[in-house]
């Protein structure tokens, strides 16, 4: 457990001192949002009508960029290696990684996405649901894209081909986020979408640990 | 196990080179008889008169579609397993032909819609899951193909393809509820699972027709796929017999 802790703070620590990469990913999330009113147009009815649409798919390209450095650091300087070696088993260190890219990434995204939704005209039913959305459905986007990482580890075009590899299946994530915000807009109840997406967080977790340890194993090879 | 024995390549060559002819010539045999079925025997439709014979390409296009995911997954299964080097060329191999496929069924499909739809295309949960399934196909062959290694791509692509078929069936529910959600008025579609025989035996043939088309093509392609691993292995002793020739000729030209 301590180890677990370590990697966590070990992992937070170099994004913070290496800068900027929650900033990155948050300014990223706020300047596309901004390029949709551009896009579509003003009118307050076109705009709270996409709203959850927007704001749901540009968090998904934002957490997705900042997946390619989730391991090709530590790949490249050689740690991964180094910590292949250490008792904590490779999943736990996945899952270890995977937190602490999310608490750059998803959860600034997360806190950030009703103030956007303000810009939006976004319903005040839609709030809690969004926050709430994005928190539980923002961890499973790192789990999975931990794989898309893992696999791609020391590919040709590694990004282009990460996005090809994890956006696919990104869809159920984003269907329950955005599914959950209009049903309180509409007045119906969020909570099914909300457990289904807890539903994917739960098979997410032990899952993708796995198959990302499989995969960052066969690159060290 | 009893599946070992097929995993040796000379046996698979031997194996492959005596069933081939036979597979090509029912694949051959089927598809004509398919075909000739489809487009004079089976009455045309008596709504959608004779555009319902896309219907023929389409069905079995798509049902290969699917099956042929699944069969990749379970080569790579195999191979992630045994780390049978068959099973990785097995599923390299398919992987195209399944992408081939899939885009068949969508552009069949799009072109049924123009008729039936008076659009191109729909977000229809069908068509959605299909068209995902189709971006597996792209993300798999891509993966492989992205590693100077060949055998670190295929080690990566066998996880891909496990990770995938655990999905699919999660991205077909999850496209089946948006489109519930999102499509209230429902696209008038054939009817369902009555269908008349005249119109299910010409689909069975060309349904089975097509099935043999694939294995021969799948087999033509492992077997090319080990032949050039041949050819290469080969080269590479040739290189390796002629380097101290060449060394010694080296050496008496500088002395």
């Amino acid at each position: 457990m301590t180890a677990f802790r370590r990697l966590v703070f070990r992992d937070l620590r170099l994004a913070f001192r290496q800068g900027g990469d929650a900033a990155m990913v948050v300014g990223f999330f706020v300047l596309t949002v901004i390029l949709f009113p551009f896009g579509v147009g003003p009118e307050p009815e076109i705009l709270s009508r996409i709203a959850a649409g927007i704001l749901w798919v540009t968090a998904l390209l934002a957490a997705l960029l900042s997946l390619e450095r989730l391991f090709q650091a530590d790949w490249e300087d050689g740690s991964l290696e180094a910590l292949a070696l250490m008792p904590l088993p490779l999943e736990a260190q996945v899952l270890a990684k995977c937190l602490a890219h999310w608490l750059v990434t998803g959860l600034p995204l997360a806190l950030v996405a009703p103030l956007l939704g303000l810009l939006l005209q976004l319903d005040t039913a839609g709030y809690p649901v969004l926050v709430a959305g994005l928190l539980l459905g923002t961890p499973t986007l790192s789990l999975i894209g931990a794989v898309g990482a893992s696999l791609s580890l020391g590919a040709r075009r590694g990004g282009v081909l990460l996005s090809l590899l994890v956006l696919p299946l990104y869809i159920p994530v984003l269907i329950f986020g955005v599914a959950g915000i209009e049903a309180a807009i509409a007045g119906l109840a969020a909570r099914p979408y909300l457990l289904l997406l807890g539903a994917l967080l739960a098979a997410a977790l032990p899952l993708a640990p796995v198959a990302a340890a499989a995969a960052l194993r066969q690159a060290l090879e | 196990m009893a599946l070992h024995r097929f995993a040796n390549p000379a046996r698979f060559m031997r194996l492959s080179a005596a069933i081939l002819p036979w597979f090509a010539a029912a694949a051959a045999v089927l598809l004509a008889l398919g075909v000739y079925l489809a487009l004079f025997v089976a009455p045309p439709d008596y709504q959608q008169g004779d555009d319902v014979r896309i219907m023929f390409v389409h069905v079995p296009a798509a049902w290969l579609a699917s099956f042929i995911y699944l069969l990749l997954a379970l080569a790579s299964a195999v191979a992630i397993i045994w780390r049978h080097p068959l099973a990785d060329i097995a599923a390299q191999s398919a992987a195209p032909l399944g992408a081939a496929f899939t885009a068949l069924c969508l552009v069949t499909g799009s072109l049924w819609g123009v008729k039936m739809w008076g659009t191109w295309w729909v977000w229809d949960a069908r068509l959605t899951s299909v068209l995902v399934l189709f971006f597996l196909y792209l993300g798999y062959i891509a993966l492989v193909n992205a590693f100077d290694e060949p055998t670190r791509g295929a080690r990566a692509g066998a996880i891909l393809a496990l990770v995938g078929v655990v999905n699919l069936p999660i991205i077909k529910f999850s496209v089946d509820w948006w489109n519930t959600l999102h499509q209230k008025a429902s696209v008038f579609r054939l009817g369902g699972p009555t269908i008349d025989p005249s119109m299910l035996w010409p689909l069975a043939v060309m349904a089975v027709g097509f099935t043999f088309f694939f294995a021969t093509l799948l087999l033509l392609r492992m077997r090319t796929a080990l032949i050039a691993a041949k050819i290469r292995a080969l080269r590479l002793a040739e290189i390796e017999r002629l380097r101290p020739a060449r060394a010694a000729a080296r050496q008496q030209v500088l002395t």
